[in-house]
């Protein structure tokens, strides 16, 4: 027996009134309980996509269902699933967190005691409890960010859609927003992301859709998608840098200062043989990384790539 | 939960947001009418008023202008309250909560109009309170009264509302007050009766929509008016529909609001 997917879009169109096509008709389907990361560059139509999904813009064409649940035909049914995470502060900033909470929860129609019950569980749990008093303008940038997911699962939605959530907010909060989503996550929530931080992406998703221009340009599983990158480049601390640098089959050394080495090499070159060859030349290596994130040099020439293919179809 | 409860819950939702908001800024919603309305009395219904003497059906000027003056009041209030407080929310993008929700539109119109209701209502009840510590006032028909003032704060509230879902900076909801609610209330009968105009002056009056509203409130409370209470209901009935008709295309359409 076959699952209702989470989420299908279903040829999704939106052109705004001043004519630009946001969307040109993508289709993409999430399974329930999945970590989903939607990425793209500023501008591709994440947040269109988002927008419609939560029923704030209004599609030009297509439909996408909710758990079976049509967003054009049954709104009010498909925002009951839904729990949002806009990427802008959208509360009264000058009501307390406790009762943009419960009010939330009140427009969802949850009574007011449940409302209450909820309210301090998630402001507990996102570390906001001590605040639910004070004004929201009063919280860090952080903590607002972090009452906007509490406020989100007032419903306890069945799908969380997160909308570049950590914009802006320092490592060690982040985490715990990361650790607090990959709890609901484990327990059965659906979790869509769009986040600039693809490291985040990488870690946490699963599967991934990548927007460009209105246009899904890869979807795929993060695991299948991160096997497509054929070469790595490694940048090696060394203990001494030699005069001459050797010249190793299958490597591409580059020398970056008099202690660090870029090695850009094939994915199915194997790294115990690199460091033996560097061994044998006199080079120690220290210390190795990754130059950049796999996501990211991924996403970069995904994305770049299909801008030059453009360029040169037109 | 069915539908019903689970709409019942987000209506008092809002309208419990609206009257924490109101009592919250007290100092901007319901001192200043108390303050502006006393001045009206002690200027007005004192000072002039005593030289003037009866004006119409053996009343004093100050017991004439009572029903003008409350009415304006809640006119006034309803129509800043839902005005400022909706369009503050859209402003804030905090209309986002409800947009994303599962609320009816009805329910998002009928919170806001029921607050700002509320609000007129209160304000109203103050402002008589500082009539009666002028003058003597018997109601001669309460029911019409609370009718006809409660169609009036439902018609400005809906037509606040209106004015909120176009504005796009704040600036918008100060212009129909300035140049279109405070002319037509003034000449709407609160100081005077339309039957000392000449024509065709007289006839023009009554094309002012709170000319109807005025004369019902006053035929509430002092048993004379300068129209028809029957067709001062209608009327006003006639807004009603009107204007939330309007409002809820307005939500449905997502103007202002939605992409």
């Amino acid at each position: 027996m076959t699952s209702t997917p989470a989420l299908v879009v279903d040829n999704l169109r939106k052109t705004y009134s001043n004519g630009v096509e946001a969307l040109k008709g993508i289709s993409l389907t999430v399974q329930p309980g999945d970590f989903f990361a939607l990425l793209g560059p500023n501008g591709a139509g994440k947040s269109t996509l988002i927008g419609i999904l939560s029923s704030l813009v209004n599609s030009s064409g297509g439909d996408a269902q909710v758990f079976g649940v049509s967003v054009n035909k049954q709104r009010s049914e498909a925002m009951r699933l839904i729990g949002l995470v806009p990427q802008e502060i959208n509360f009264n900033q000058f009501e307390k967190p406790f009762d943009i909470c419960v009010n939330e929860a009140g427009f969802y129609g949850i009574p007011r005691k449940i409302a209450a019950e909820r309210a301090e569980k998630y402001l507990k749990e996102l570390r906001l409890w001590d605040k639910a008093q004070m004004q929201a303008r009063t919280l860090s940038g952080g903590m607002k960010r972090r009452l906007m997911i509490a406020r989100a699962m007032m419903n306890e939605p069945k799908l969380l859609i997160l909308d570049e959530p950590t914009a802006g907010v320092d490592i060690e909060i982040r985490r715990s927003m990361w650790q607090f989503v990959s709890g609901i996550n484990a327990a059965g929530t659906t979790v869509i992301l769009t986040t600039h931080y693809l490291e985040e992406a990488e870690s946490l998703c699963r599967n991934i859709a990548i927007i460009d221009h209105g246009t899904i340009i890869e979807n795929t599983s993060m695991k299948r998608l991160l096997a497509t990158l054929d070469v790595e480049t490694f940048v090696l601390d060394v203990a001494a840098m030699p005069d001459e640098l050797p010249s190793l089959p299958g490597v591409t050394l580059r020398r970056r200062d008099e202690h660090m080495l870029e090695a850009e090499m094939a994915r199915s070159h194997d790294l115990n043989s690199l460091f033996a060859a560097l061994s044998t030349h006199g080079i120690m290596v220290t210390s190795m990384r990754n130059k950049t994130n796999r996501l990211e040099e991924l996403f970069v020439r995904l994305v770049e790539g299909g801008r030059n293919g453009k360029e040169q179809a037109a | 939960m069915s539908n019903t409860a689970a709409n019942l819950v987000a209506l008092n939702t809002i309208v419990r947001r609206e009257i924490v908001r109101i009592v919250r800024i007290w100092t901007q919603t319901l001192i200043p009418p108390a303050i502006t309305m006393t001045l009206y009395f002690v200027i007005f219904g004192k000072l002039i008023g005593s030289r003037i003497g009866t004006i119409q059906g053996g009343f004093s000027y100050m017991q004439y202008i009572v029903p003008g003056l409350v009415m304006m009041s809640v006119i006034n209030n309803c129509y800043a309250n839902i005005s400022s407080s909706f369009f503050g929310a859209k402003f804030s993008r905090a209309v986002e909560e409800m947009l994303v929700s599962p609320m009816p539109n009805w329910v998002i119109l009928l919170g806001y109009v029921t607050g700002a209701v509320a609000r007129g209502l209160v304000v109203g009840a103050m402002v008589l309170g500082i009539a009666l510590l002028f003058t003597s006032l018997h109601v001669a028909h309460p029911f019409i009264t609370f009718l006809s003032v409660l169609l009036g704060a439902t018609i400005f509230s809906l037509a606040g509302f209106v004015n909120a879902v176009y504005a796009k900076k704040f600036d918008d909801i100060a212009l129909v007050p300035t140049f279109i609610l405070t002319p037509l209330t003034y000449l709407g009968g609160v100081f005077y009766s339309v039957k000392m105009l000449s024509e065709p002056w007289q006839a023009i009056s009554h094309a002012n929509p709170i000319l109807y509203m005025v004369n019902a409130f006053r035929f509430g409370v002092l048993g004379i008016s300068d129209v028809d209470v029957g067709v001062a209901f209608v009327v006003m009935l006639g807004f009603v529909v009107g204007l939330s008709i309007v409002a809820l295309q307005l939500l449905k359409r997502g103007v202002g609001l939605r992409s």
